[in-house]
């Protein structure tokens, strides 16, 4: 199997993802009751459970994104916001602005993204080559379809180097060709030593190194 | 960090100019307010030379509302309000770039139109001089206490009346001095130095502590 190249530095130097004792409230129900699990560089999670078994919500939390009734998270001895700057975070709003085009809305997220002292990501046109959107670059994002959004959305996850992806439902939309080549991706962002953790029904396209089942208990 | 808090103001402005009418919309809105009010208080030209800086603040301050509103909500709508907290630069200083964007591509329009809104008010040249140096030193207040509103209120669908109740008590201070401020140029012995000191120190004020306040609220979300 061929590794897409990565720029700057090839590996990541990641601590483990480690999560303690979780519970996480929406609405005053407890969603997510005490979930541990931990992933060392290089390991991947995919969480599965019914609708409403709290998946969007794990990734919400270990995002930073909501705040913990309990319990803790930490990306090596980096925790909060501290972590939170070498998340990529993807759910089903994409975060992509409709009158801006492709290549404005991807460079803008590269400069917001970029890791100030680290590696950069690809460059814009080596990305969008990557997700198949290259003649789509000067086009408003308005004017795509869900499945070209979700690949701008994926090729974020290129233009600034984060170690650990938190996806919701990352396959959504996209066609038979471009989950292939997403599944490429994901598989070698985890040899590169990345974390993965994706929420999902589907099967992904790779194996993940476990499997968290929110629907009979918070472990992994 | 500097460079996305460029990026940010740039992104900012380009949606600001694709989007077109915004700006248009404010500067028309505020016509519109100076306009109508010598139909309310009748056309004494003398009277109108009285209260014309106190009229084209009230109107600065309501078409500054109209296009606040929406200062976070697009954001929070398509996810990028997700990402921005992801980001390596701090949502204070984001909601500092996005003000920064606001002022320029809303308020820097009205601040530019009030002297020729202020001849419809029979106003002279030094009053009309010294309402637009009033609205340029006092409109950046006006947009970061503005932005503390779209920050409470983004998650409210249609909040754009939640945030002016939420806004504008706390937009009188400026108002006071900024009208103080510009009428001070016309009146005998009126205090134009520490007016205008004033109404600078308040703009000071709002953008050290505004953006701390309105992220806060963009946490909680």
């Amino acid at each position: 199997m061929q590794t897409p190249q990565m720029s700057g530095s090839e590996l990541f130097a990641v601590s483990p993802l480690v999560v303690e004792a979780l519970c996480v409230e929406r609405g005053r129900r407890l969603v997510l009751e005490n979930v541990a699990f931990s992933l060392a560089s290089g390991e991947s999670l995919r969480v599965i459970g019914r609708n409403g078994a709290g998946k969007s919500t794990l990734l919400r939390a270990l995002a930073g994104l909501l705040p913990l009734r309990s319990g803790r998270i930490r990306l090596g001895s980096a925790e909060g916001e501290d972590a939170s700057i070498a998340t990529h975070y993807l759910a089903h709003a994409d975060g992509l602005r409709a009158v801006l085009t492709v290549s404005e809305n991807l460079q803008f997220w590269r400069a917001m993204l970029a890791d100030p002292g680290g590696a950069d990501g690809l460059s814009l046109s080596e990305a969008l080559a990557r997700v198949g959107l290259a003649p789509l670059a000067e086009a408003p994002v308005g004017a795509l379809s869900a499945g070209q959004k979700r690949r701008i959305a994926l090729a974020r996850l290129f233009v600034a180097r984060r170690p650990l992806w938190l996806l919701d439902e990352p396959l959504t939309a996209l066609d038979q060709r471009a989950r292939d080549q997403f599944a490429q991706a994901m598989r070698a962002h985890c040899e590169a030593g990345g974390i993965l953790v994706a929420a999902t029904h589907e099967p992904l396209g790779f194996e993940t190194t476990r499997t968290l089942d929110l629907d009979v208990g918070g472990r992994a | 960090m500097s460079a996305a808090f460029v990026a940010l103001f740039l992104r900012e402005m380009r949606i600001a100019g694709r989007v077109g009418g915004s700006t248009l919309m404010g500067v028309a809105f505020f016509l519109c307010l100076v306009a109508i009010t010598p139909f309310a208080v009748g056309p004494d030209p003398k009277l109108l030379a009285r209260i014309g800086p106190a009229i084209l603040w009230i109107s600065a301050l309501l078409a500054t509302l109209l296009g606040l509103d929406r200062l976070f909500q697009a954001d929070a709508e398509e996810g990028s309000l997700d990402q921005l907290y992801l980001a390596s630069l701090p949502l204070e200083l984001a909601v500092v770039a996005k003000c920064a964007a606001h002022w320029v591509s809303a308020e820097l329009p009205l601040v530019l139109a009030a002297p020729f809104l202020g001849l419809m008010l029979d106003q002279e040249a030094g009053a009309l001089l010294a309402v637009t140096a009033s609205l340029l030193v006092g409109s950046p207040a006006l947009t970061l206490i503005g932005a503390m509103g779209a920050a409470a209120t983004v998650s409210v669908r249609r909040g754009g009346l939640l945030m002016a109740l939420l806004v504008l008590p706390l937009a009188i201070p400026v108002l006071i001095f900024g009208v103080s401020a510009a009428s001070a140029a016309t009146a005998v012995d009126a205090p134009l130095v520490a007016s205008f000191a004033i109404l600078a120190a308040l703009a000071l004020a709002a953008l050290a502590l505004c953006p701390f306040a309105a992220a806060a609220m963009l946490r909680q979300l």
